[in-house]
């Protein structure tokens, strides 16, 4: 294991996001300046790699585009070769403010939990989305506070922060590569880790689009629904070591 | 069945068990995928000299015209070669993704390792 002073990984996946990356990495300094940072650029076709290297963080390059979860993977890859604790993920585009990552990493820190989502639908902020996309996001928050018997409101936060057990596991499954959301809380939940969520507060998104829009929602809707059916029927899910 | 249409039919299913074990010789479709090919020219090759077979398939399957179990098991066919095939894409996707991550984390290292190396002063 290499040496790394730092407690606490920020995973910042990246695709096309050379707009925002820059700004996006200086306030997670700002707010969090004995982080450690890596950028995992997931084939970006623009500058995205070399505005997070000028601004002086690790960036990871996928040669090509694999998904958003994969690149989420590759970062715990990466986090597993250091003795971090505490590893917290956010989105490139500046929807996540770098200012809550202090409060999901005190969850862990109290060890109350080892996996904490940030979620907007607890703090008093209103969420501005289209209409059929708020009923999706209610929908799999139903369903899934109803199998985990907990309450989470945010199934599609991306703004998370896990425990090293946690991102040990993750590291060996089969991730899904596109999507992480619903299945995957489910999927950490019958894996035994326990959930929270604590609120934070989303800006709207500062450039590019969301990955999630068009004949891309129904596909959204529809793999959820049946990952979620399979992660169910699966049971309780095992590490696949493939080394 | 008429003689012309047997005729196509032998000709045409040699013509696709010489054109796979073409393609095995010279290594452009692996052998773990020809045999699928070749069991498909072999059953268009049974099918077409023994006619009374269709028949009775026909018969079996409760169809009333044999061109009927013929489109029939062909499409069955073709889809089940289509979801044998979702499977291996499937499979080969899952594979590129861990190739790709080890990669870039391979390449993230040999980074480190020549910027280490760059900063360590000359002796």
């Amino acid at each position: 294991m290499d040496n790394k002073k730092a407690e606490i990984l920020v995973i910042i996946p990246a695709y096309n996001e050379e707009k925002s990356i820059g700004k996006v990495i200086e306030e997670v300094k700002e707010n969090a300046p004995e982080a450690d940072i890596v950028v995992i650029n997931d084939g970006s076709t623009d500058n995205t790699a070399n505005v997070a290297r000028r601004v002086g963080v690790k960036v990871i390059s996928h040669p090509i585009n694999l998904g958003a979860g994969a690149a989420i993977q590759t970062g715990y890859k990466y986090a597993l070769r250091f003795p971090y604790r505490i590893i917290v993920q956010l989105d490139a585009d500046g929807q996540h403010l770098p200012t809550y990552i202090h409060s999901l990493a005190n969850v862990l820190k109290n060890n109350s939990a080892d996996v904490v989502i940030g979620s907007r639908f607890l703090s008093n902020q209103k969420y501005n989305g289209p209409r059929i996309r708020k009923l999706g996001m209610k929908i799999f928050s139903v369903v899934t506070s109803f199998i985990l018997r907990q309450k989470i409101t945010d199934t599609s936060s991306g703004f998370r922060a896990l425990k090293r057990g946690a991102v040990d596991f993750f590291s060996c499954i089969d991730y899904p590569p596109d999507f992480d959301d619903a299945d995957l809380i489910i999927l950490t939940h019958s894996a035994g880790f326990c959930i929270k969520e604590v609120p934070v507060a989303m800006n709207e998104r500062e450039s590019g689009k969301s990955a999630i829009a068009g004949t891309k929602l129904i596909y959204y809707g529809f793999k959820m629904l049946l990952s979620i059916m399979l992660t169910l029927l699966r049971g309780k899910p095992h590490k696949e070591r493939r080394k | 069945m008429p003689l012309r249409q047997k005729i196509l039919a032998i000709s045409l299913s040699i013509g696709l068990i010489i054109l796979i074990f073409e393609l095995v010789r010279r290594k452009k479709l692996r052998e773990e995928y020809s045999w699928l090919w070749m069991f498909t020219g072999v059953v268009i090759f049974i099918l077409s000299i023994w006619y009374n077979l269709l028949v009775f398939i026909t018969h079996l399957v409760g169809a009333v015209l044999p061109a009927s179990t013929l489109f029939f098991f062909g499409i069955f066919f073709l889809v089940l070669i289509n979801l044998y095939f979702s499977a291996r894409v499937s499979t080969l996707s899952n594979q590129i993704k861990e190739l790709a991550q080890k990669h870039a984390l391979l390449e993230s290292r040999i980074d480190e390792y020549y910027r280490k190396k760059k900063d360590e002063p000359e002796d």
